[in-house]
């Protein structure tokens, strides 16, 4: 019991340092002396917001993707189904704008720059966060300065209690979409100082799942009404990751392998006459990482390195159509060193510099095989005056590209200052007002350069500056009110150079310009009440909601200037409703995505309906001598709504999932 | 708040606000209306069919109404409620033979056909991968990218079906060469325009020859790379578009006829022209180009007239009051057969609503009207 107390500990202490002063002191003095590594609470001006622990696995999400839909601001594309490609959109900036950190190292695709979420499930991971404009801590890599939104991945670190040498837990999920996925995790103290974790996943699942299109015409009478099952969604993946951490007198270290395969249907679009495509992806993602941290006096020192090697195979079966059998290659060689300098109590500086290396390889007709070599430069200070916390840095950043047999494209050197304000208007600090301003920018990808026929060298890249003012209100106590968090947040982004597809000649050939410019406006807010109404019994609500103008203002001649950009929805929001009694959990949780058009013109044609899905789990904890036994029951869209979250891709029904734990 | 609170209260309000959400409706049609009346005129209207950008299932079909002067965007959910997911995804061609309208859904792989008339479907043909109708004696012939028989199945060879007008079922096929595209068909053979564009660097550069008796392969005629359009012209001579291969070698434009004495065509002329597609009216063929130059990264569009007798460019642009410089994609044309009335399409960005421009004989624009995503092919309807 003793364990299973503080390893909540650990997992919330993620969250609640990120509030600044916590009543936590004694506990993370107490964790001081077991894990070197959680020394003190960030420096954190603008809190992020987190999904962690037992929260984060009690929400009925099958992926990372799924849990981001509880962040106010994000907006998740969903090609539906376990298999089927999520990826987020952070403020209506655009995918590429969202660094995805897992561990500590951004992770990368230099191909076309987006990471499906889809790809990591939740099993290995304890803490998700986000953060508008960027992690507001001075030490981090150059790299971290540099995105307009971020999401970082944390697993689990391995925490042992005196006389403990492993732990152990296996999980099994079965449930709809005839999925099967098992899972273990072992943790082992390999020394004083050294453990290791070994995490392994294999998901399996036909992706088979019913879904419906149904039409009535104005009268009232029904049109079609058709039920179908959705095809070649099925996938077959497996993860593999191995964890050693270390400490030593004076900092931490540890060392990650990831290696993640997997065979996919892509199940498409569905049209008509086309209830069944041919498409299949094999994805092996693999890295190897390791970080260093030392603290040496008044000096920090914080050092990555990373090498991933990425493949895919594409594959078009399908025999109405003519065959495709692509492989792409991805290479990553990456390296980082930030380092902090606190010169008084109240000021600290810190510069870091990060090297990276990305090469594709793809056997496609005419291509140029491009590597780039970027490089960041970052400086950073913070400034601590109790009542107002400062920091601004600037981003400097060398992108060099090279291709085979054609005149690369000259190289860029961009400049991205960003500054963050946090003020505490009142004595205890339960109220904070903050603010930032900055500037980034998204590289064009290897395929907006590069690919074939399609790419243009010439882009430049396409920048965002974000303006946000908000306030946080966030109170703890022991009373029948046991904490109580609001925020609001305010802000206006804009959109620059933005690269879009533009057409050329005929059939649908396309080049990628630098033609748009988005105007957004945007309101997030989310709220956390927790009451103890009764003994044991614990309530639970979060919520967030959002607003989004956001508009496209390229050319006034156009048919859809200041029109609502594709997907985006005015308003959308979650609401989540936990109960906690003796071992008992219910959550109910309900996501409401608002009206979208699924084109730029904003006319009838276009228009999708909102969609929203309620979802419930129980679930019990028990405990078996030495066993802790979890088991947990989820029904996800109990309403059985039919909706598409992308045009001509269904979403699945009503589904179920059941999942036991066994932990030792 | 107890449990039996919370679903007294909570799971009721939620039920209020799911009821939010509202039945889908079948796309109801749009009307604009244009005045261009011409009652009683031999030409009754024209129909566009929107192309829809992939994967969208966005083909629309529109029609122009002569003697009412009104314009129905989107009118085939609305008049075929029942069928499920509507017309389809990534429209391709148009034609109508007696009384039937036939519209080629490329990615829905099927040819649907319609009472020229009501616009009420009859019935569909299956057709992998279909692409351009053209009919002939009582037949519907229509050019697939897929063949019958893959013998290599990296690169199948395309085919052309044969499909029974009255019966809409498939009598022979003909395997022919790689992607074709139009055809046409001249004194009982059927002249096939093969593009091979997903074999890109090797394109086809052939034009395959088709005995109609037999529906046999008899030839393929070297023409020039990457051949998109066939169409002939009143003379019976064929004008053929090679796409080139969209860097070094230009888009082109090419005239076969029969060598004199024989029953054999031949290339007797390349037109040093770049040509995207072409209509004719009497002697003239209107055609226009769009290029994409890397150097300034833009379109090169030009519009032109060539006299089909001397096969010389007579003109440079038939748009004479400037309205090409509204015009961002070209993507269809047609000419009104009585009138001489030439109509074009802008295709635009591709995943936004098209226009169609209507221009005199003599290049004056008379009228425009919002269309459905990639407005690209005409046909037009007899009384």
């Amino acid at each position: 019991m003793k364990y299973l107390l503080l390893s909540t500990a650990i997992l919330s202490l993620i969250p609640l340092e990120a509030f600044g002063d916590t009543p936590l002191d004694t506990l993370s003095r107490q964790l001081d002396e077991v894990v070197v590594t959680a020394r003190k609470p960030a420096d954190d001006i603008i809190p992020a917001q987190t999904l962690s622990g037992k929260e984060l696995h009690r929400l009925n999400s099958n992926s990372v993707a799924d849990a981001l839909r509880y962040f106010s601001g994000v907006q998740v594309k969903d090609y539906g189904g376990v298999g089927g490609i999520k990826t987020v959109n952070i403020r209506s900036m655009g995918t590429n704008h969202t660094g995805v950190v897992y561990d500590g190292v951004e992770l990368g695709n230099a191909q076309n720059g987006q990471i499906d979420l889809g790809q990591f499930s939740l099993d290995n991971i304890e803490a998700l966060s986000l953060y508008n404009g960027q992690k507001s801590e001075i030490l981090q890599p150059a790299k971290d300065f540099g995105s307009a939104g971020t999401i970082y991945m944390r697993t689990r670190t391995p925490f042992f209690n005196e006389g403990e040498t492993y732990h152990a837990r296996a999980t099994i999920r079965t449930g709809s979409f005839d999925l099967l996925n098992p899972s273990a995790l072992v943790e082992l103290k390999l020394g004083k100082r050294v453990s290791a974790s070994l995490s392994a996943e294999w998901v399996n699942s036909s992706g088979k799942y019913k879904f419906r299109y149904r039409r009535v015409n104005p009268a009232g009478e029904l049109a079609y009404d058709t039920t179908a099952v959705r095809q070649n969604g099925d996938i077959n993946a497996t993860r593999i990751e191995l964890n050693t951490h270390g400490t030593l007198n004076s900092g931490s270290w540890n060392f990650k392998v990831y290696n993640y395969n997997s065979e996919r249907g892509v199940p498409g679009a569905i049209v008509n006459n086309v209830w069944r495509r041919g498409e299949r992806i094999w994805d092996t993602n693999s890295f190897a990482q390791g970080r260093y941290t030392g603290f040496f006096g008044k000096f920090t020192t914080l050092n990555n390195i990373k090498y991933a090697f990425y493949r895919t195979h594409y594959v078009n079966n399908d025999d109405k159509q003519v065959k495709i059998d692509n492989l792409y290659k991805q290479k990553e060689i990456y390296f980082s060193s930030a380092n902090e300098y606190t010169i008084t109590d109240f000021w600290k500086i810190s510069g870091s510099y990060d090297f990276m290396w990305n090469n594709l390889d793809a056997d496609v007709y005419g291509f140029v095989k491009p590597d780039r070599i970027s490089q960041y430069l970052s400086v950073a200070t913070a400034l601590d005056f109790n009542r107002v916390k400062l920091q601004a840095s600037a981003l400097g950043t060398f992108i060099h590209d090279r291709i085979k047999g054609q005149e690369a494209p000259k190289d860029k050197h961009i400049f991205t200052p960003a500054i963050f304000v946090n003020g505490y208007p009142l004595r205890n600090k339960d109220l904070s007002i903050r603010a930032f301003y900055k500037q980034s920018f998204r590289m064009p990808t290897f395929n907006d350069l590069y690919y074939a026929d399609m790419g243009n060298s010439k882009l430049s890249p396409e920048r965002v500056t974000q303006y946000n003012l908000g306030l946080l209100y966030d109170h703890q106590s022991s009373s029948f009110i046991s904490s109580a968090r609001v925020s609001a947040d305010v802000y206006y982004n804009r959109v620059k150079d933005k690269i879009v597809a533009y057409p050329k000649g005929q059939q649908f050939r396309w080049t990628m310009l630098n033609l748009g410019l988005v105007d957004i406006r945007g309101i997030d807010l989310t709220g956390l009440l927790t009451i103890n109404p009764y003994k044991d019994l614990y309530l639970t609500v979060r919520g967030q909601y959002t607003f989004q103008r956001a508009i496209d203002i390229t050319n006034p001649s156009d048919n859809y200037y200041r029109d609502q950009i594709p997907y985006i929805p005015r308003h959308s929001g979650a609401a989540v409703i936990n109960a906690q009694w003796k071992g008992w959990g219910l959550n109910y949780s309900w996501i409401y995505v608002g009206e979208r058009y699924n084109q730029q013109e904003n006319i009838r044609y276009n228009y999708t309906q909102p969609w929203y899905t309620s979802d419930v789990s129980l679930s019990k904890d028990f405990k078996l001598g030495r066993v802790s036994l979890r088991g947990l029951i989820e029904i996800n869209n109990l309403l059985s709504q039919d909706y598409d979250v992308i045009l001509n891709y269904p979403m699945p029904k009503r589904n179920y999932r059941f999942t036991l734990t066994v932990e030792i | 708040m107890t449990f039996k609170q919370f679903f007294l209260y909570f799971l009721p309000l939620l039920m209020v606000a799911t009821s939010c959400r509202e039945d889908e409706l079948v796309v109801p049609t749009e009307y604009d209306i244009i005045g261009d009346e011409r009652p009683g005129d031999e030409i009754r209207g024209f129909y566009l069919v929107n192309e829809g950008n992939m994967g969208s299932n966005k083909c629309t079909l529109d029609f122009y109404d002569y003697y009412t002067g009104l314009y129905s965007r989107n009118f085939y959910a609305e008049k075929n409620p029942n069928v499920i997911k509507e017309l389809g995804d990534v429209g391709n061609d148009i034609g109508i033979y007696g009384s039937k309208l036939y519209v080629v859904v490329n990615c829905s792989h099927k040819v649907e056909v319609m009472d020229s008339r009501s616009g009420v479907r009859l019935g569909q043909i299956d057709i992998p991968n279909c692409r351009y109708v053209r009919f002939h004696r009582g037949k519907a012939y229509i050019s697939s990218y897929v063949g019958p028989v893959l013998i290599d199945p990296n690169a199948p060879k395309g085919a052309v079906y044969e499909i029974d007008t009255l019966s809409l079922a498939v009598t022979r096929k003909v395997s022919v060469g790689y992607q074709p595209e139009e055809m046409e068909i001249v004194d009982d053979y059927m002249y096939v325009a093969n593009s091979g564009g997903y074999r890109a660097p090797n394109y086809d550069n052939t034009v395959s020859v088709i005995q109609m008796v037999d529906f046999k392969q008899v030839q393929q005629i070297p023409v020039g790379i990457n051949l998109h359009r066939l169409k002939k012209d009143k003379y019976n001579k064929l004008w053929v578009t090679s796409r080139g291969d969209y860097q070094d070698r230009p888009s082109r434009l090419y005239v076969m006829q029969k060598k004199p004495g024989y029953n054999q065509m031949i290339v007797t002329d390349t037109i040093p022209v770049a040509c995207s597609n072409m209509a004719f009216y009497e002697d003239k063929m209107y055609f226009y180009a769009t290029e994409w130059n890397n150097y300034t990264a833009s379109n090169t569009i030009t519009y032109g007239v060539i006299d089909v007798r001397t096969k010389e460019v007579i003109s440079d642009n038939f748009i004479k009051d400037g309205t090409e410089k509204d015009i961002t994609i070209p993507y269809g044309i047609a000419v009104h057969p009585e009138t001489g009335d030439i109509f074009v399409t802008d295709a635009k960005n591709y995943v936004s609503s098209g226009t169609l421009y209507c221009f005199s004989s003599d290049g004056y624009k008379k009228w425009s009207v919002r269309t459905g995503d990639i407005p690209a092919h005409i046909t037009f309807l007899s009384k």
